[in-house]
């Protein structure tokens, strides 16, 4: 019985979402649009034949950015924004009473844009293809399956800080300037701009223990076939979130603790 | 005397909205430190760049660092003045406050545009400053009288045509109401600001000068900085910021007529 409720919740969040989602599908398309800053990065690389020394070919790069493009539409989190305004505008409270923890609702709205989300990034990749009909390629089923649940745990382990982050409205009113500071590493660290493999030995040697390759260069080389150690960046991503988790159910019980209302 | 007025309501905007953001002080120290990561960042990724070919786009790596300099005095003055107050017009439409501001016996464009400040962007406004000035140490430009009136007139037309950018996307919310991830597909597009434009492919390079023209925001001032500007450019980014100007302003007067206030 208890379970079955606990589903039916998971179940109607998700539709409800899903349709507030396709309410505002034209800011969705635009948020797909402002992704596209892969599709530039590539344009320096080739068009300056910087790939040469790094031993990657022109479309195997192609593929890695379109990857990283599609890897980057489906883990892109915003849950410290939404949990800053509603806590600022006081909607927390009522969230709190309900027998469900808040960070479900925002779970939910997460997963239901990105299925808003994937028919506008398949016409982007669609479009690309078009200009790059050599980088043209059909991943098979079980790469495809792996980099699936790769791209699903990155979304986790950036849910998971952000979450951590949004916890902290209980102590300070502005905690998205945190989040803002958070994403300057997870954009120059995670091969959105660069495939991880062409940074330089300094920044290699220590950049694998920690979690931004995870987030983009990991799940977009295994899905473009470039080389990658499939096994082990599962662990990795496995224990950031192990480690995360624990950390965010510490931050949010100390914190609802804490909470008073705004106003009060 | 109109513009005394205009000086003395600036003045007032100043003081309240310096009042209201110090009231986060943890805030500005972040975001100073957001900024610093991120010429830092931009920096790493040049240097991945030059680690491959000692040329890109026939830009040296102590010429890029220009671009990179104007970039973030750019993003600097987007950070004070634009981004803090652009957005808010999204507000002001939702909410249908635009009411009390068109009523204000003063000019809406004046108030929407100027009414708040973000200090944390000024802060990044010197560093985008210090970084220049490295980079004319390093590249031994010798100043003169010319070359600074020449920089002083570049420079001011790229904020006009990055205001009118800003400016335009914003008017557009008064059909659309939801646009401020619009305004998100301008950020991402303004990234390539931050590298020569003869970097990109020759399509790219039509798209962003003749569509959007960021090629002009950052490149032609460098390339003035270099003395390798040649007169025409500067002229056709004058004309082009007259005309980003006188366009937006009619824009919004025009949209104006189309604004039916929230729930009506």
């Amino acid at each position: 019985m208890k379970s079955n409720l606990f589903y039916r919740k998971i179940f109607t969040l998700l539709k409800v979402q899903y349709s507030n989602m396709l309410e505002y599908r034209v800011e969705i398309a635009l948020w797909a649009i402002s992704g596209i800053i892969p599709f530039f990065m590539l344009n320096i690389w080739t068009n300056n034949n910087l790939n040469e020394s790094i031993n990657i070919t022109d479309v195997m790069l192609s593929r890695y950015f379109l990857c990283a493009f599609f890897v980057r539409q489906f883990s892109v989190v915003w849950v410290v924004f939404s949990f800053e305004e509603d806590s600022l505008m006081g909607r927390v409270s009522p969230y709190l009473i309900q027998p469900l923890n808040p960070f479900f609702r925002y779970f939910a709205q997460h997963l239901a844009e990105q299925i808003t989300r994937f028919p506008f990034a398949l016409l982007i990749a669609f479009i690309f293809f078009i200009f790059n009909p050599e980088s043209i390629w059909i991943p098979n089923l079980g790469i495809l399956f792996l980099s699936i649940i790769s791209t699903f745990l990155s979304f986790l382990i950036q849910f998971l800080i952000q979450s951590i982050l949004a916890c902290l409205c209980f102590w300070t009113e502005k905690a998205s300037s945190i989040e803002r500071l958070l994403f300057i590493p997870t954009l120059f660290l995670s091969g959105l701009l660069a495939p991880v493999v062409s940074f330089p030995e300094y920044v290699k040697s220590w950049v694998y223990l920690t979690p931004f390759p995870y987030l983009i260069d990991f799940p977009a080389n295994i899905l473009s076939g470039n080389p990658s150690n499939i096994s082990g960046g599962l662990i990795m991503q496995i224990l950031w979130i192990l480690l995360l988790f624990p950390v965010f159910k510490k931050i949010w019980s100390s914190g609802t603790k804490k909470y008073t209302a705004m106003g009060s | 005397m109109n513009l005394k007025k205009y000086l003395k309501v600036y003045k007032n905007f100043l003081h309240t909205s310096l009042a209201s953001e110090f009231e986060y002080k943890t805030n500005i120290l972040t975001d100073l430190i957001t900024a610093i990561l991120s010429l830092i960042g931009s920096i790493f990724l040049l240097s991945i760049f030059f680690q491959n070919n000692n040329k890109i786009g026939n830009w040296e790596f102590e010429q890029a660092l220009i671009i990179q300099g104007f970039y973030t005095i750019l993003n600097g003055i987007t950070n004070t003045w634009f981004n803090p107050n652009l957005t808010e017009i999204v507000k002001h439409i939702r909410e249908g406050t635009l009411d009390y501001v068109l009523l204000k016996p003063i000019d809406s464009q004046f108030f929407i545009s100027l009414k708040k400040l973000n200090p944390s962007g000024i802060l990044e406004i010197m560093l985008g400053f210090c970084l220049l000035m490295y980079s004319i140490k390093t590249n031994e430009i010798t100043l003169n009288f010319s070359f600074l009136i020449l920089g002083l007139i570049t420079i001011s037309c790229s904020i006009s045509i990055l205001y009118s950018l800003w400016f335009f996307i914003s008017t557009t919310t008064i059909w659309f109401v939801k646009t401020w991830n619009a305004t998100e597909v301008l950020r991402s597009f303004l990234y390539i600001g931050r590298f020569p434009l003869n970097s990109f492919s020759f399509s790219l390079r039509i798209f962003f000068s003749v569509f959007i023209p960021i090629a002009f925001l950052t490149t032609i001032p460098s390339e003035v900085f270099l003395g390798l500007s040649q007169l025409w450019k500067i002229f056709l980014e004058i004309i082009v910021a007259i005309i980003f100007i006188f366009y937006s302003r009619k824009f919004w007067l025009y949209a104006l007529r189309f604004y039916s206030s929230a729930s009506s």
